[in-house]
């Protein structure tokens, strides 16, 4: 990451997105975002509601029906198939929930596959991978193929694999959710982790307990931002929308922070 | 904030090798098994070349051994002109000082029959000539024998005689020494020759020597054919002064002829059969072409998660493109090598067994190969333009 220091710079910029799939569902509606460099934040909402959505959007897997998404600094609408996946190739890099590592190559060629469309020669994305591996504590595993690792190693090999190009945007979906509370506790831990050593992280999880361990939470319903902690000048309208709607799904802990923004 | 201008990376040769291989290392029973059709299908043509060709090395190097230097001179047709066809006694020695003419051989037919005793009947011929045959006849036509000798100045003499080898077999004398019966006396087989694909004829001849025809089957002195040989300058020359040599009196109907014309035309000729076995050849191979196309969709099918996944770590469409079109490649590649190899083996199991050259042309093989890699494009190309089209947000989808 090369955070300049002094004021935080925009990762992510999305203004006013909507989402229609095809046969007439709206995923998301009139989304406002915006990500500064070194953020940790969760995007947490039910299933349905259009977080997956969202992070394709963000990750600029997919486009919006309408809005616009800038992307460290590029506008994505402008962009052609090339220079979008150069973009994901050198800003963004993502963990899924299930992991998606390559079957019957190592641990160490699964992360160096997060480098191969960066244009490193090989020996030196073997070399960075084993260092990002090391990163995630599985300096033991560089061998060992997908099916010899546990659900939490795999994860832990696929963040790997995401961070290993020093992206400025990491995305991760449902990151815990196909491991055992254990397992997702340390896979926390490293997100926590990573974000102290500069990366920006949004985590995308239906599980409020997690959101609100993170700095900040973004909460969706029904394809609208119904709460987001960062949002100091939120009006008095969205505020009261924002407790309603994220009330059903809110642990109880969650209140002072949810409450001291909505306020 | 990293504001790099955002151009895709290109990947090295090695890394699309790499990517596009990865699809078949872990799965090495399909890829045998989709590789097969391509494999029969080149195994088929090279072999199918291959045995042509080697058949056809054989004939050049036969024809080789033996030569397109020699002519054969008979005494033609005369039934309409009523002229007297026969060949003069003189004609061979009249033949044998034309210049260039190294070698003179000739036989005269004999009005007898030869069977293996007295006890069968005198018309059963089983299709076997008696000739008088001069001394020098085996080595004008380049012959050998196979067992026994040829005739010579003393065995010449006496009620002696030399099988050809379809005679030998039809008469069933395997060895020298046995006896049969010509022309109301036995003869001893002095001797078995060795094919002569320039003069069958003689093959299918029982021969005795010049002078005991003669002597003791009442043969006539006239020669019935004159094989000649010259070196192969004078052949044309040769050709042009034979039937005046030959026969003064009447050369217009002296006959001669090249018996070595119709092995060149044979060693010049494809066969219709090997044009069917090539066209076999491929349609095996374009059969072989689709079950790797298909194999390919599968594929593309079974990895739709790699796919989102590469697109998400950055690949373009055109990188997916080809990383499919390299595994659709290097399946039939490989189908395509493992063809060339079978063919090739088929065609040295057959050259060796039938004592012919081993040969397999390189514009074969190398024309096999690259029949593969145009299929191996082909059928890549629609399963990789799909794979290219897929939406990384789907292919992601868990389920
Ligand atoms: N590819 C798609 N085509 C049509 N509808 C979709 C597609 N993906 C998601 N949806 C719909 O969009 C809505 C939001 O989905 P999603 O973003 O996956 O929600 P979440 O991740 O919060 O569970 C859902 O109603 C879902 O059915
Ligand atoms: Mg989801």
């Amino acid at each position: 990451m090369s955070s300049t220091g002094t004021a935080p710079n925009t990762v992510v910029e999305l203004v006013g997105v909507g989402k229609q799939y095809p046969g007439g569902v709206t995923a998301l509606r009139g989304v406002d975002l915006t990500i500064d460099d070194g953020e940790l934040l969760a995007i947490v909402g039910p299933s349905g509601s259009g977080k997956s959505t969202l992070l394709h959007i963000v990750g600029t897997l997919d486009r919006p029906s309408s809005g616009s998404v800038a992307i460290a600094g590029h506008d994505v609408a402008a962009l052609s198939d090339g220079r979008l996946s150069a973009l994901r190739a050198q800003h963004v890099g993502f963990v899924f929930q299930a992991f998606h590592l390559v079957p019957g190559i190592s641990a160490q060629d699964n992360v160096a596959e997060g480098l191969l469309y960066s244009g490193l020669p090989r020996a030196e994305r073997r070399r960075r991978a084993a260092a990002a591996l090391e990163r995630v504590g599985l300096a033991d595993r560089m061998d060992h193929k997908p099916h010899q690792l546990s659900g939490g190693q795999k994860q832990r090999v696929a963040i790997a694999r995401a961070v290993v190009g020093e992206p400025d945007l990491l995305l991760a979906d449902e990151p815990t959710g196909a491991l055992d509370s254990a397992s997702g506790e340390a896979v926390m831990e490293l997100l926590h982790d990573l974000n102290k050593e500069g990366a920006t992280i949004a985590v995308i999880t239906h599980d409020s307990e997690i959101a609100d361990r993170l700095p900040r939470q973004v909460r969706i319903r029904d394809g609208r931002v119904v709460a987001d902690t960062r949002q100091a000048r939120t009006s008095g309208g969205t505020g009261a929308d924002a407790r309603t709607d994220a009330a059903p799904d809110s642990a109880p802990g969650t209140g002072t922070d949810a409450g001291a923004v909505a306020v | 904030m990293r504001r790099t201008a955002l151009s895709p990376a290109r990947l090295s040769a090695r890394d699309v090798f790499h990517v596009g291989s990865a699809g078949l290392r872990g799965r090495p029973l399909r890829v045998v098994l989709s590789a097969l059709g391509i494999a029969l299908g080149i195994a088929t043509m090279i072999a199918v070349v291959g045995i042509s060709s080697s058949s056809k090395a054989q004939l050049i190097r036969e024809l080789d051994r033996l030569g397109t230097n020699m002519l054969v001179v008979t005494p033609g047709d005369a039934l309409f002109t009523g002229q007297d066809a026969r060949l003069p006694k003189e004609a061979p020695g009249m033949i044998g000082r034309i210049p260039g003419v190294e070698q003179v051989g000739a036989t005269g037919d004999i009005k007898q029959s030869v069977r293996r005793s007295e006890k069968i009947p005198e018309g059963d011929t089983g299709g076997i000539a008696v000739k008088a045959t001069t001394e020098e006849l085996l080595k004008t036509l380049r012959g050998s024998v196979r067992s026994g000798s040829w005739l010579n100045k003393a065995t010449g003499r006496y009620p002696s005689v030399v099988l050809g080898s379809v005679a030998a077999d039809r008469l069933g004398i395997t060895a020298p020494g046995q006896q049969v019966f010509i022309g109301g006396r036995y003869f001893t087989v002095t001797g078995i020759l060795d094919p002569l694909p320039l003069a069958p004829e003689i093959e299918r001849s029982a021969l005795v020597g010049w002078d005991a025809a003669e002597r003791l089957l009442g043969f006539d002195g006239h020669p019935t054919s004159v094989y000649e040989r010259s070196t192969d300058a004078a052949v044309a020359a040769v050709r042009d002064l034979v039937p005046r040599t030959a026969n003064p009196q009447n050369p217009q109907v002296v006959k001669v002829t090249d018996p070595s014309a119709a092995l060149q035309a044979k060693a010049a000729t494809d066969g219709a059969f090997t044009n069917l076995l090539l066209g076999l050849g491929g349609v095996a191979l374009l059969v072989g072409g689709v079950g790797v196309a298909n194999t390919m969709i599968i594929s593309v099918l079974e990895r739709r998660h790699e796919i989102g996944l590469r697109r998400s770590l950055g690949a373009t469409r055109g990188q997916i493109r080809i990383q499919f079109v390299t595994e659709s490649l290097m399946l039939s590649g490989l189908g395509g090598l493992a063809g060339i190899a079978l063919g090739s083996l088929a065609t040295f199991v057959y050259a060796t067994t039938g004592r012919l050259p081993w040969v397999v042309p390189p514009w074969a093989v190398s024309g096999g190969f690259g029949a593969t890699l145009i299929i191996g494009t082909v059928a890549g190309l629609y399963p990789a333009v799909r794979a290219a089209r897929l939406s990384p947000t789907l292919a992601l989808h868990a389920a």
